[in-house]
């Protein structure tokens, strides 16, 4: 007779603990975006609260997730690419020329950027495997090269505007989507390239690869990972997405000298607040995708409020600093 | 006879202790390269005029300064990412407080120095207490410094005094003071490395932290005074960037790159990203080949654009020069 009393109630408890632990498992940077998110949503809820202003949020932020995910699979390497903010600044200068106000050059436009990605990532990758020069160096000359070579080919200022079909990428809707009304391009290609890196980083052996890497490299070494391969390929992986995200930043940022600056710290920053350990072994591309939303969402927060810049600087450092150190005690915890 | 050859043993033992790091070759070379250069193409100052030779020096004078502070913490396994920033708010706290007045000094040198120990403290204390990645750590504080500066000052504030002028422009003899005040800071930062106990825990954090905690070094602490003295050298050279300019500019650190420049020069001296190995004369070596190229950029009247594109082709060259003979693999 006990039993027949005690067991639905063993198997309540044991659905609550089940969900407890659920709850416990989800990475903190999901609860911290849907906290900001919500905050957001209250303080205007026109916007926030709307499928459009959902979409136009996602527009916003898909640029730097998309960097995002490229740093990320580098940092799970074990290494750096700081290269990225001078890529995204590169992408718009130089399209500025190549375009020379003509729609019909936009896409060789587009595939010369995207091969410049390419070059710049083999580059990248050559130098630290074969020269064995760290990938912060590394990284920290090719931002200087390619902002300095960007700049030389412009002649130090944007050289005519960036065409609306160029544009497009980063700034268009497809129109009356059933259920969610628009949906920008930008957030396509966010799910295709996420889509794409999700499964390589986390069905193949090459993602799998990355993460020995970045965990031991002499071990990775051992057990036959082609190290220098896998490395090359991560790097090209890493410039070609910064490329992309560059191509949808300029959809909607102006075009100026200083589009790109600062957004290899962005999107380190992204990732760290999606859980990845900077010296690598350890990553997760969704939640890397949620930290670039989540760095996003806090912008848009502090200019809900109508913060000046110099606050919003100052409130977004605080609350990296907070949010990382929250990832990484709840890490210790866990432990 | 014999205290002959006792001394001639005694000499070459001391020949052999200085270990000459591998990045002033480096240096050597790019400074006959960039000599010959200005020899075809310019007027070859580099070469006969020593005056330019003492002003490769000046010009390393601020970003050798904070690189000493950045090689500390780097040894430490650590990096320091908000010394660009606290550069800036050196450089405008201090000509704001001393507002031309030479009685004003003393407060103002006060001043800057407590708000770049705040910095610091706050820098180790979220990296030890709140186990925050230093990059992002740094990071942080680097955005809150900025916020902080950019909510206050816009533009050139107060000025400094004729006096405090004296630290960017003096002259003891025919050799500036701020190449002695240079000097001064690398050997204290050689002697803090190599002579005290401090230095061998900073070695030992940095190489192995676990370890070293388990053997008794207070790793929160010796990584938190790392950090202090690192931002403490950042104000040191925010002071004589101010007074070489004579009225601080919130704009003087980022536009500097004090941040990622002294990182680079840090890691061309020698020094492990990872930590635990390394010390200040490398990075001495790799700051003064910043100087170099600067001087060689200028005298041949490079485009700014290509001296940026130069300059980070020969970072990566620097380090590769000794990481290509290196088996193990690099990350």
């Amino acid at each position: 007779m006990t039993e027949s009393i005690s067991t639905p109630q063993t198997g309540f408890s044991k659905l609550l603990r089940s969900i407890w632990a659920g709850i416990k498992k989800t990475p903190p940077v999901y609860p911290i975006f849907f906290i900001i998110f919500i905050i957001l949503g209250l303080l205007n809820p026109n916007k926030y609260q709307s499928m459009n202003g959902v979409m136009t949020f996602l527009r916003t932020a898909a640029p730097l997730a998309v960097l995002a995910i490229g740093e990320m699979l580098v940092l799970a390497l074990g290494g750096f690419d700081l290269s990225v903010g001078a890529i995204v600044t590169f992408v718009v200068l130089v399209s500025s020329k190549l375009l020379a106000n003509d729609p019909a050059n936009a896409y060789p436009a587009i595939m010369i950027m995207l091969g410049s990605g390419l070059v710049i990532g083999l580059v990248n990758g050559l130098i630290v495997s074969y020269l064995k020069v760290p990938s912060f160096i590394t990284t920290l000359g090719m931002m200087l090269l390619v902002r300095g070579g960007a700049l030389y080919y412009v002649g130090g200022a944007p050289q005519g505007y960036l065409t609306d079909n160029w544009r497009a990428f980063g700034r268009n809707y497809i129109e009356n989507v059933p259920l969610f009304g628009r949906v920008p391009y930008a957030f396509i290609i966010l799910i295709v390239i996420g889509a794409l890196a999700y499964f390589l980083f986390h069905r193949t052996h090459f993602g799998k690869q990355i993460l020995t890497i970045g965990d031991n490299v002499r071990a990775a070494q051992f057990s036959g990972v082609r190290v220098k391969l896998v490395r090359v390929l991560t790097f090209i992986l890493c410039s070609v997405f910064a490329i992309i995200g560059g191509i949808l930043l300029g959809g909607f940022g102006g075009v100026n000298v200083t589009i790109g600056e600062g957004m290899e710290m962005q999107a380190i920053a992204a990732c760290v607040v999606g859980g990845v350990l900077l010296g690598g072994g350890k990553g997760n591309i969704l939640n890397a995708i949620f930290g670039a939303f989540t760095l996003q969402a806090i912008v848009n927060l502090l200019n809900l409020l109508g913060l000046p810049k110099p606050y919003t600087d100052a409130v977004q450092g605080l609350i990296i600093i907070g949010a990382v150190a929250y990832v990484g005690i709840s890490s210790l915890r866990k432990r | 006879m014999t205290t002959a050859t006792v001394t001639a043993n005694g000499f070459r033992r001391v020949l052999r202790s200085i270990h000459i790091p591998p990045v002033y070759f480096f240096l050597i070379l790019i400074f006959i390269a960039g000599g010959l250069l200005d020899q075809v193409f310019a007027d070859g100052q580099i070469f006969s005029n020593p005056a330019i030779m003492l002003n490769i020096v000046v010009r390393s004078v601020a970003l050798g300064i904070v690189a000493v502070g950045q090689s500390l913490v780097i040894i430490g396994a650590s990096i320091d990412l908000s010394v660009a920033y606290t550069i800036s708010i050196t450089a405008v706290m201090s000509s704001y407080i001393m507002v031309g007045k030479t009685e004003n000094v003393p407060m103002a040198i006060l001043g800057v120095f407590g708000i770049g120990a705040l910095i610091g403290l706050a820098n180790g204390l979220i990296i030890t207490k709140l186990h925050v990645n230093p990059f992002i750590a740094t990071l942080g504080t680097s955005l809150i410094v900025k916020g902080i500066i950019n909510a206050s000052f816009s533009n050139y504030t107060g000025s400094v005094p004729k006096s405090f002028e004296y630290f960017g422009y003096g002259k003891i003899g025919p050799i500036p003071v701020s190449i002695f005040i240079l000097v001064i800071i690398v050997m204290g930062g050689w002697f803090l490395l190599a002579r005290t106990k401090f230095g061998s825990h900073l070695y030992g954090v940095g190489g192995n932290s676990e370890v070293a905690r388990l053997s008794g070094v207070r790793t929160d602490r010796v990584l938190i005074i790392a950090h202090v003295i690192c931002s403490m050298t950042a104000v040191l050279a925010g002071l004589f960037l101010v007074s070489q300019m004579r009225s601080g500019a919130p704009w003087v650190g980022p536009n500097g790159v004090y941040d990622l420049n002294s990182i680079a020069t840090t890691v061309i001296g020698g020094t492990a990203l990872a930590g635990g190995k390394g010390g200040v004369w490398g990075t001495l070596g790799g700051v003064l080949i910043f100087g170099v190229l600067e001087t060689v950029f200028n005298q041949l009247g490079v485009n700014p654009y290509i001296k940026t594109f130069l300059q980070g082709a020969i970072i990566v060259l620097a380090v590769a020069s000794y990481t290509i003979r290196s088996k193990k693999e690099a990350a």
